[in-house]
């Protein structure tokens, strides 16, 4: 900050007209030089003022927004999971009930109850972050280093993959669940055409609809691999040309190069693809919406396979209202994804590179 | 690797056994041991990336090809239309309201792309163009309600919005498309987080000018800032144009069932409901769905990539 108030705060325009004319206002305080203390001390209040007053404006509708739409919310889900409301009725404070119920330990009213479902959610939630996450990160590092080869058609290639993870989850899992259908789907027509092949019924079975979803995210996963390019053209060339006169290989370049200098685009999705992997919904809603069959549609078909934490709080929340119990395994959810961020951004010290390339 | 070093002009040949002498003989012609080589590798490269790129394009051929079936043969283990039923992307405006829910998801794409992009220029302004004490804690607070499952809100907002709100205004919201596009008028973290990367690329000296010239914030945000960032609030615009069209969740929770707000995904999930078997007109739906997104990806594919990529590489 410079001698005068307020200039490089950006109150420039501000500081000026606040200091500026008093002075001039009061022909006591004669010439400019000679302000008293107490009038500048004024002045430069006047200017603070201004420019919080300013910030505060600027601001606003983050602020309005984020009080009424992000944090009373938060804080009334907070209380709600103690409590059981139902909408019908005002909340009645139960305790830690809704989260014995939940993790089915304890009694409630002397009663052993627990959530039939709620591990199946957790478990299938799991499954789809420890299989998709990697096998997402993997598949995108190895198509961009592909596209960062040839010296002509990148551009090309590269909107080809990108332009699948724009299109809506909605309609992706829809053309999935056409695709894969076990009978008439393209996919199994081909895999049929194979002797000895016994083609999966995919989304028609419980051990295979999962793999199915991993399947459809892999089609989305353009947005990563334009990340990856990215961070893989942002190599210094001259760290390529160093290794490459002391005679690595292939490998040892990948390895003592190029891997190292993209960790930090790893280590975003990852934390991306696990924050996401805790909020699966749209595509585990439509697929099972689709198989499930009739005009009654069971989330997470078939038989729970597709259950997903997100799904089951939906399920408890606009369709049972249970919104007590709901808020409480909201909750349960925002504190795994701070934990396992938490987890990431710790282990990320031993692994992640900053600084270099990017 | 081949390739890689082939494209540093001037460079020292890895591939090759390099001589002691090796930049001299740099520019000699390379030998043809080598070039077939390259050619081998760049060939397994194309092919490779062609594969994944035909594997990529499979589900919009077949979901085209579909789209023109009978109802029948979309049953059928047939493949290719026959005969091509042009039809089907009329008849499916008939069999369900979809000039409504295109309609639909275009306000509610569109007026909360107006909200984002109004609220969070001056926030990103604020949080980039302007020194306060807290700024950056605040900005981290910012950043942190990305992580915040949208779950957790959406539980008691339905119930703010069907009894609180309700009861203040005496409006309905719940069943229509107000609690989709309201809280965007109130910024965006993702979008503030983008725009004030942007905005704090901007010199410094040409905010000063406008300030020499006795212009307030106002003013330096309508000469300088705003003109020179278009390109960063058409990602946002952009971006969250694509997000509220494809959207899922908060329609399906605020709008629900109620028939006159529904939305293209919203109506999409219940479609198969409502047609059992009709995955021809499923599919016609899908595309139609599918068309503003993919018109405006290849419009401005330019700007979705360097957002992407800002997003991926800085974040």
């Amino acid at each position: 900050m410079s001698g005068t108030p307020g200039t490089t705060d950006g109150a420039g325009p501000e500081a000026a007209a606040g200091a500026g004319p008093a002075p001039a206002a009061k022909p006591a305080a004669g010439l400019l030089g000679r302000r008293s203390p107490e009038d500048r001390r004024r002045a430069r209040r006047r200017a603070a003022l201004r420019k919080y007053g300013a910030v505060l404006l600027l601001l606003s509708p983050w602020i309005i927004g984020f009080v009424v739409f992000t944090l009373t919310p938060m804080l009334i889900s907070l209380y709600w999971s103690f409590t059981h409301y139902d909408m019908a009725s005002t909340p009645r404070w139960v305790g830690l009930d809704n989260y014995r119920f939940m993790f089915g330990i304890g009694k409630i009213h002397g009663i052993k109850a627990a959530d039939p479902y709620f591990w199946t959610a957790v478990k299938n939630t799991l499954w789809i972050i420890v299989f998709g996450v990697p096998l997402r990160v993997l598949f995108a590092m190895g198509t961009a280093m592909l596209l960062t080869r040839p010296k002509r058609g990148t551009n090309a290639y590269r909107t080809l993959f990108f332009m699948p993870s724009m299109a809506p989850k909605v309609a992706a899992a829809l053309v999935f669940v056409y695709l894969l259908n076990p009978t008439t789907g393209p996919v199994n027509q081909l895999l049929n055409m194979i002797p000895g092949i016994h083609a999966p019924l995919w989304f028609y079975d419980p051990a295979t609809s999962k793999p199915a979803l991993l399947v459809l995210g892999l089609w989305g996963v353009g947005d990563a691999i334009v990340i990856y390019l990215a961070g893989l053209l942002s190599v210094p060339r001259e760290l390529y040309e160093a290794i490459a006169i002391e005679g690595a290989n292939t490998w040892q370049r990948f390895r003592n190069v190029t891997l190292p200098l993209i960790t930090p685009v790893i280590f975003f999705t990852i934390v991306m693809g696990v924050i996401d992997g805790f909020q699966y919904f749209d595509q585990a809603y439509v697929a099972g919406n689709a198989v499930s069959g009739g005009q009654t549609s069971v989330l997470g078909s078939p038989q729970n396979s597709l259950l997903f934490y997100g799904l089951y709080l939906y399920e408890w929340a606009f369709r049972n209202f249970a919104m007590g119990y709901a808020s409480a395994m909201a909750w349960v959810l925002f504190g795994a994804t701070m934990t396992a961020t938490a987890v990431l951004l710790l282990t990320s010290r031993r692994w992640v590179h900053y600084g270099g390339g990017t | 690797m081949a390739t890689t070093a082939a494209s540093t002009p001037g460079a020292p040949k890895p591939a090759g056994p390099a001589p002691a002498a090796g930049r001299q003989v740099t520019r000699r012609p390379t030998p043809a041991r080598v070039r077939f080589r390259r050619l081998l590798v760049s060939v397994g490269n194309h092919s490779v990336l062609l594969g994944v790129s035909i594997i990529f394009m499979v589900p919009i051929v077949f979901m085209i090809l579909t789209a023109l079936m009978t109802d029948r043969q979309a049953l059928s283990t047939q493949l290719w239309p026959h005969p091509f039923v042009w039809s089907n992307f009329v008849q499916v405006f008939r069999s369900i309201d979809l000039a409504r829910y295109t309609w639909n998801t275009f306000v509610y794409a569109g007026l909360s792309t107006l909200g984002v992009v109004i609220s969070c220029i001056p926030v990103a302004y604020a949080f980039s163009r302007i020194s306060w004490r807290g700024r950056n804690i605040v900005f981290l607070l910012v950043l942190s309600t990305l992580m915040l499952p949208n779950q957790v809100v959406s539980v008691p907002l339905y119930v703010i919005w069907a009894r609180t709100f309700h009861d203040l205004t005496g409006i309905q919201f719940i069943g229509t498309l107000k609690p989709l596009i309201i809280p965007n008028w109130f910024g965006d973290a993702f979008s503030i987080f983008l725009l004030r990367q942007f905005f704090m690329t901007i010199p410094k000296e040409l905010c000063d000018s406008v300030r020499v010239d006795g212009g307030g914030h106002w003013q330096i945000l309508r000469r300088v800032v705003i003109p020179l960032s278009k390109p960063a609030i058409m990602a946002i615009a952009l971006f969250q144009f694509i997000y509220a069209w494809n959207d899922f969740y908060n329609p399906l929770v605020y709008v629900g069932e109620s028939p006159t707000a529904q939305t293209l995904s919203l109506a999409l999930s219940n479609f198969r409901g409502m047609h059992h078997v009709q995955w021809n007109l499923t599919m016609a739906a899908t595309l139609l769905f599918m068309i503003p997104v993919v018109v405006i990806f290849f419009l401005a594919q330019r700007v979705f990539i360097e957002g992407v990529t800002l997003t991926g590489v800085k974040g």
